[in-house]
C-alpha cells in the first residue's frame, strides 16, 4: 500500500510540475493545488499506513497511527487553501487590469 | 577593556556623535568638535613616548569570538607607537587645517568628519591589532572610509570613478591578504602575530607558506600603491586636499609598509620576500618619480611622488630583511642600516609630504587652480606659503638642512651595500635609485619654481592670490619646523622609536645576537663619502635638467606610447567585466516564470538525485507494506485518471472538475488512512476551493489550446518527469530507511498532558500552538491580500 501510494504521489507530482511550468495562469494554480495534494499523500505514506486506530484516545485501541504527519498535513491543507485563494484572486485582478492571463505576456519589457 | 581599547573606540564614538550634534552646532565649524579626538589621542600616545628609552611593549586582550580565535588583542610596541603618533599627530594637524579649508556653509561637514573619524579609528585599529583577523577587519574599514572620503564630492563623476577604483584595487588586495592570513592560521593554529613569530620554523615549513607570503604581499602592495597597483592613487586625488594629505600620503597608504614591517619577523629570512619587495619597490620608485615629471596638476604630481617615495621605503624594507638571511650573515649590520633608513624616511615622508599637500591645498584655495601652467610669479604675493613649500620640497629632494637629506643619504647607503655584498648585476639597483632621485629632484624644483616664480599670469587665475588665513598656515608651519628639526636633532627619534622598531623587525638578525649593545645613532654628517658625491651629482645634474626641461620633455615622454598604460588596461578590464556580467545575467534573468521555475526544479532534481545516488542511500523496502484493498486500488486509479484529464483538458470547467475529483478522492484516502480530522478539513476546503475556482472561471478568459512549441513542451515534460521521479525515489527511500524511533509515543499521553483525547487536535492547539497561531497569521494576511486585490483601485492615478 505504501509503495503504491508513493508512486501515486509521484505521478501526481509529475503532472503538477508540468502544469506549473505552463504559461496559462489557471493551469499554474491547478498545478500548485495538485502539488500540495501529492505532498500530503506522500507524507502520509512515508510514515506507514493503516497501522493502528485513528489517533483518538476514546477509541481505546492498542496502537494508534502516528499523529504527527496528520498534524503537519492539517496545517498544510489550510495554508495551501489560503495560497490557492490568494493566487486565484491575483489572477482575477491581473486579468481585469492587464487583460491577459498568459505569463509570457505578463512579463515586463526588458530593461535597458 | 583597557585604555588602549578605549583609544581605538573614541573615534568610533565620534562617528556617531558628530552627525547627531551637527544640527545643533551649526554655529561653529564641526571640525572643532572633531579636533578633540586626535588631540586627546595624541596626548594619550605621547605618554608612552620618551626620547631616551624605548617603550615596553604592552599587550591587552578582550575576548570576542573565542571559537574562531578572534579576540580584541592589542599590542603596542615602538612600531605601533610610531604609527599611532603619525595617525594622531598628522590627524590633529589635518583636522585643524581642514577647519579653514572646508567652508562650514557649503560643505556637508557632518559626513566629512564622521568619515574622517571612521578612518582614524580603523587605522589605529590596524596598527594596534595583534590578531590577524582583527587587523584585516580594520584594514578593510580603512579602505571603506577612504572610498567614502574620495567620493566626498560625489556629484563629480571623477570622484565616484576614483573612489570605485581605489575600492576595487585595495579590496582585491585585502581579500588576497585574508587568504594569506588564513594559510598562516592553518600553519600555526593561531591568529596572533606574536605567537606566530614565536613559533618560528613550525610555521615556515608549511607547504603553503610561500603562497601565503605572496598573498599577503599583494595586500600590502595594493594598499601602498606599489607598481603595478599604483593606478588608484592618482585618481584618489579627487578627495578634498586634507584627505589627500592625511590618507593618501601620510597614513593609509603606509599601511602596506606597516604590514611588511610587522610581518618581517615571520617572512624576512626568505629571499623570495626580500627580493620581491626590493624589486617592486625600486620599480615603483623609478616609475613614480618619472611619471611625476609629466604632471601639470600639482596634486597628481604629489600623488606620483608619494608612489615613488613609498617604493623607496618598501625597497629599503626589502634590503633590510636580508639582514635575517643566513647567506648574508656577515653583512647583517649593513642591511640593518636599511631598516633604520626605512623607518626614518617613513617619518620624514609623512612630515614633508603632509606639509606639501597642505601647501598645494592652500594654492588651490587662494588662486583657484593647481595647474602649474597657470600658476607662476606669485612668490611676492604669498611669501610665507613659498617658504613652507620650499622647505617641504627641499626635504623631499634630499637637500640639507632638512630631514629628507639624512634619510636619502641612508637610502643610498642601503642600496650601495646591497650592491656591494650581492651579485655584480645588482649594481643596477643603486643606479636606478640614483636616476630616480634625479627625477625626484627635478619634480621638487617644478613644485617650487613653476608655481611661485616665473611670469605672473593674472588673466589665467580666477582671483587675486594672497596669503591664506593664519589658521591654515599653522599645520604646514608645524610640519616645516619638524622637517628642519629632524635634520638637526635626529636623536628625537633614533633611540626612542627607530632602534626598538628595528630590533623588533629583525629579532634573529646575526648582528643583534653578536652585539646586543648595538645602538642606532643618526647624524646629519656622514663624512665625505660616495653617498655625498651622489647627492652632489643629483643637485648638479638635476639643476641642469630642470633648466633644460622644456627642451627634452616632449621627446622623452613620447618614448612611451600614451595608450599603452595600466590605466587604459584597468578601464578596459572593468568595462569588459561589466559587459560580460551583464550578458551572463541577461541570459538567465529572462523575466519568465517558466524559466525561473525550471531552474528551481532542475536544481532540485540534480541536487537530490546526485545526493541520493552519490551516497547510495536509495532503498526499496516493500516487506513492511500493508495490504491493498480493491477499493483503494480503484480510488488510486481514479485519482490518476482525473489528473491526466486535467493535464490534457482544454476546457476550464473540465480542469476544475478534474481537480475537484482529485480533492475528494484524497479526502477518501484520509478516511481510509485513519485520519478523520484531515478528511473533514479536506472536504470543507475542497468544497470552498472548487467554488472559488468556479467563481474565477466566470471572470477568467477561455483557456486556449496550447500553442507552445514542441520544444517548450518537451523540456517541461522532461523536467516534470524528473521531478516526479526524484520525489518518488526520495519518498521510497524515506519510507524504507528508518533510523530513529518515531516520536509519536510522547503525544499518546495527550490526555494527561493537555486534557485532550484527540491527539492531532492537541498537537495543533496545545503542543505546537505557536505554529497554529502563525498559521492563522498566514490566513489573515492572505485574507487581507484578497480583500486588497478585490477592493483597491487606482485612485485616479494614470501610470
Amino acid at each position: 500500500m505504501e509503495t503504491f501510494m508513493i508512486i501515486l504521489s509521484g505521478i501526481l507530482f509529475t503532472i503538477a510540475t508540468y502544469l506549473i511550468l505552463n504559461k496559462n495562469f489557471l493551469r499554474i494554480v491547478l498545478g500548485i493545488t495538485l502539488f500540495s495534494h501529492a505532498t500530503h499523500m506522500m507524507l502520509m505514506a512515508i510514515n506507514g499506513l493503516k497501522r493502528g486506530a485513528a489517533p483518538l484516545l476514546g477509541e481505546h485501541a492498542d496502537a494508534y497511527t502516528d499523529p504527527i504527519p496528520q498534524a503537519l498535513i492539517l496545517t498544510s491543507i489550510v495554508i495551501s487553501f489560503a495560497l490557492t485563494a490568494l493566487l486565484l484572486v491575483l489572477g482575477y485582478r491581473t486579468y481585469i487590469e492587464l487583460g491577459t492571463d498568459n505569463m509570457k505576456k505578463l512579463r515586463g519589457e526588458s530593461h535597458e | 577593556m583597557s585604555t588602549l581599547h578605549l583609544a581605538i573606540l573614541l573615534p568610533f564614538i565620534f562617528v556617531v556623535i558628530i552627525p547627531l550634534l551637527y544640527k545643533y552646532t551649526r554655529a561653529i565649524h564641526t571640525g572643532w568638535i572633531a579636533l578633540v579626538v586626535p588631540v586627546t589621542l595624541f596626548v594619550y600616545f605621547m605618554q608612552y613616548f620618551s626620547i631616551n628609552k624605548a617603550i615596553d611593549p604592552i599587550t591587552v586582550t578582550v575576548p570576542w569570538i573565542p571559537s574562531i580565535g578572534l579576540g580584541l588583542t592589542l599590542y603596542l610596541d615602538s612600531l605601533s607607537l610610531l604609527f599611532a603618533l603619525l595617525i594622531t599627530g598628522i590627524g590633529t594637524l589635518v583636522v585643524l587645517y581642514s577647519i579653514f579649508y572646508l567652508s562650514k556653509d557649503r560643505e556637508r561637514l557632518n559626513h566629512f568628519y564622521a568619515y574622517l573619524m571612521l578612518f582614524m579609528g580603523a587605522m589605529l585599529g590596524s596598527v594596534l591589532s595583534d590578531n590577524l583577523l582583527l587587523l584585516y577587519s580594520f584594514w578593510e574599514l580603512t579602505s571603506v572610509s577612504s572610498f567614502l572620503l574620495i567620493a566626498y564630492w560625489y556629484q563629480r563623476k571623477r570622484s565616484r570613478y576614483g573612489a570605485q577604483k581605489s575600492l576595487y584595487i585595495t579590496m582585491t588586495g585585502g581579500f588576497s591578504m585574508l587568504l594569506g592570513f588564513i594559510i598562516l592560521y592553518a600553519a600555526s593554529g593561531t591568529f596572533s602575530i606574536r605567537e606566530i613569530i614565536a613559533m618560528g620554523d613550525a610555521v615556515t615549513t608549511h607547504a603553503l607558506f610561500i603562497p601565503a607570503m605572496f598573498f599577503i604581499l599583494l595586500g600590502a602592495f595594493t594598499k601602498s600603491a606599489q607598481f603595478p597597483f599604483h593606478i588608484w592613487l592618482p585618481d584618489a586625488m579627487e578627495a578634498p586636499t586634507p584627505i589627500s594629505a592625511y590618507l593618501h600620503s601620510a597614513t593609509m597608504v603606509k599601511a602596506g609598509v606597516y604590514l611588511v614591517a610587522r610581518l618581517t619577523p615571520i617572512f624576512g629570512a626568505f629571499l623570495e620576500w626580500s627580493w620581491t619587495i626590493i624589486i617592486v619597490g625600486i620599480v615603483t620608485l623609478a616609475m613614480g618619480s618619472f611619471n611625476a615629471l609629466k604632471q601639470y596638476d600639482l596634486k597628481a604630481l604629489l600623488a606620483y611622488s608619494t608612489i615613488s617615495q613609498l617604493g623607496l621605503i618598501m625597497s629599503l624594507l626589502g634590503v633590510g630583511s636580508l639582514s635575517m638571511n643566513s647567506n648574508y650573515a656577515p653583512y647583517s649590520e649593513y642591511f640593518i642600516a636599511a631598516f633604520v633608513a626605512a623607518i626614518f624616511h617613513l617619518i620624514n615622508h609623512s612630515v614633508f609630504k603632509g606639509s606639501l599637500f597642505m601647501m598645494v591645498g592652500i594654492l588651490d584655495h587662494e588662486t583657484g587652480t593647481r595647474d602649474i601652467r597657470k600658476l607662476g610669479g606669485i612668490m611676492h604675493l604669498m611669501p610665507i606659503s613659498f617658504t613652507f613649500t620650499m622647505i617641504g620640497a627641499f626635504s623631499m629632494a634630499g637637500l640639507p638642512p632638512f630631514g629628507g637629506f639624512i634619510s636619502k643619504e641612508m637610502f643610498f647607503t642601503g642600496v650601495l651595500s646591497l650592491a656591494e655584498h650581492s651579485n655584480a648585476w645588482i649594481t643596477i639597483i643603486p643606479i636606478i635609485a640614483w636616476i630616480a632621485s634625479i627625477f625626484t629632484f627635478i619634480y621638487c624644483m617644478i613644485i617650487i619654481f613653476k608655481s611661485f616664480t616665473g611670469t605672473y599670469h593674472e588673466d589665467l587665475l580666477d582671483k587675486k592670490p594672497h596669503e591664506p588665513p593664519f589658521g591654515m598656515l599653522i599645520s604646514p608651519a608645524v610640519l616645516s619646523i619638524l622637517a628642519i628639526a629632524l635634520f638637526f636633532f635626529p636623536g628625537l627619534v633614533d633611540t626612542s622609536i627607530i632602534e626598538p622598531t628595528v630590533k623588533e623587525m629583525a629579532p634573529v638578525a646575526p648582528l643583534f645576537i653578536e652585539n646586543p649593545d648595538w645602538h642606532v645613532h643618526i647624524s646629519a654628517w656622514h663624512g665625505f663619502n660616495l653617498e655625498l658625491v651622489m647627492t652632489i651629482g643629483i643637485i648638479l645634474l638635476g639643476t641642469w635638467l630642470y633648466l633644460t626641461y622644456e627642451k627634452w620633455k616632449t621627446p622623452v615622454f613620447d618614448l612611451i606610447p600614451r595608450h599603452l598604460n595600466l590605466f587604459t588596461l584597468y578601464d578596459k578590464a572593468i568595462e569588459g567585466m561589466e559587459k560580460t556580467a551583464t550578458r551572463i545575467t541577461k541570459s538567465y534573468m529572462t523575466g519568465s516564470t517558466t524559466h525561473y521555475l525550471s531552474y528551481i526544479f532542475s536544481f532540485l532534481i540534480i541536487a537530490a538525485l546526485a545526493t541520493l545516488i552519490g551516497t547510495g542511500s536509495f532503498v526499496l523496502d516493500t516487506s513492511q507494506d500493508s495490504p491493498i484493498e480493491w477499493y483503494e486500488l480503484m480510488l488510486g486509479i481514479a485519482t490518476v485518471i482525473a489528473a491526466v484529464f486535467v493535464l490534457f483538458s482544454t476546457s476550464r470547467l473540465m480542469s476544475i472538475m478534474g481537480i475537484g475529483v482529485i480533492g475528494f478522492t484524497i479526502s477518501l484516502f484520509f478516511v481510509i488512512f485513519r485520519a478523520p480530522d484531515l478528511a473533514l478539513t479536506q472536504l470543507v476546503v475542497e468544497t470552498i476551493s472548487t467554488a472559488l475556482f468556479l467563481l474565477c472561471f466566470y471572470f477568467l478568459p477561455k483557456m486556449k489550446a496550447s500553442v507552445e512549441s514542441i520544444r517548450f513542451k518537451l523540456t517541461n515534460a522532461i523536467i516534470a518527469i524528473g521531478v516526479g521521479l526524484t520525489l518518488t525515489l526520495l519518498g521510497l527511500s524515506a519510507y524504507g530507511y528508518r533510523v530513529f524511533e518515531p516520536i509519536a509515543e510522547y503525544f499518546s499521553n495527550s490526555y494527561e498532558l493537555a486534557g485532550a483525547k484527540n491527539i492531532v487536535n492537541a498537537i495543533l492547539v496545545d503542543f505546537r500552538a505557536f505554529d497554529t497561531m502563525l498559521e492563522i497569521v498566514v490566513l489573515f494576511s492572505a485574507g487581507i491580500g484578497i480583500y486588497t486585490y478585490i477592493k483597491l483601485r487606482y485612485a485616479g492615478r494614470n501610470d
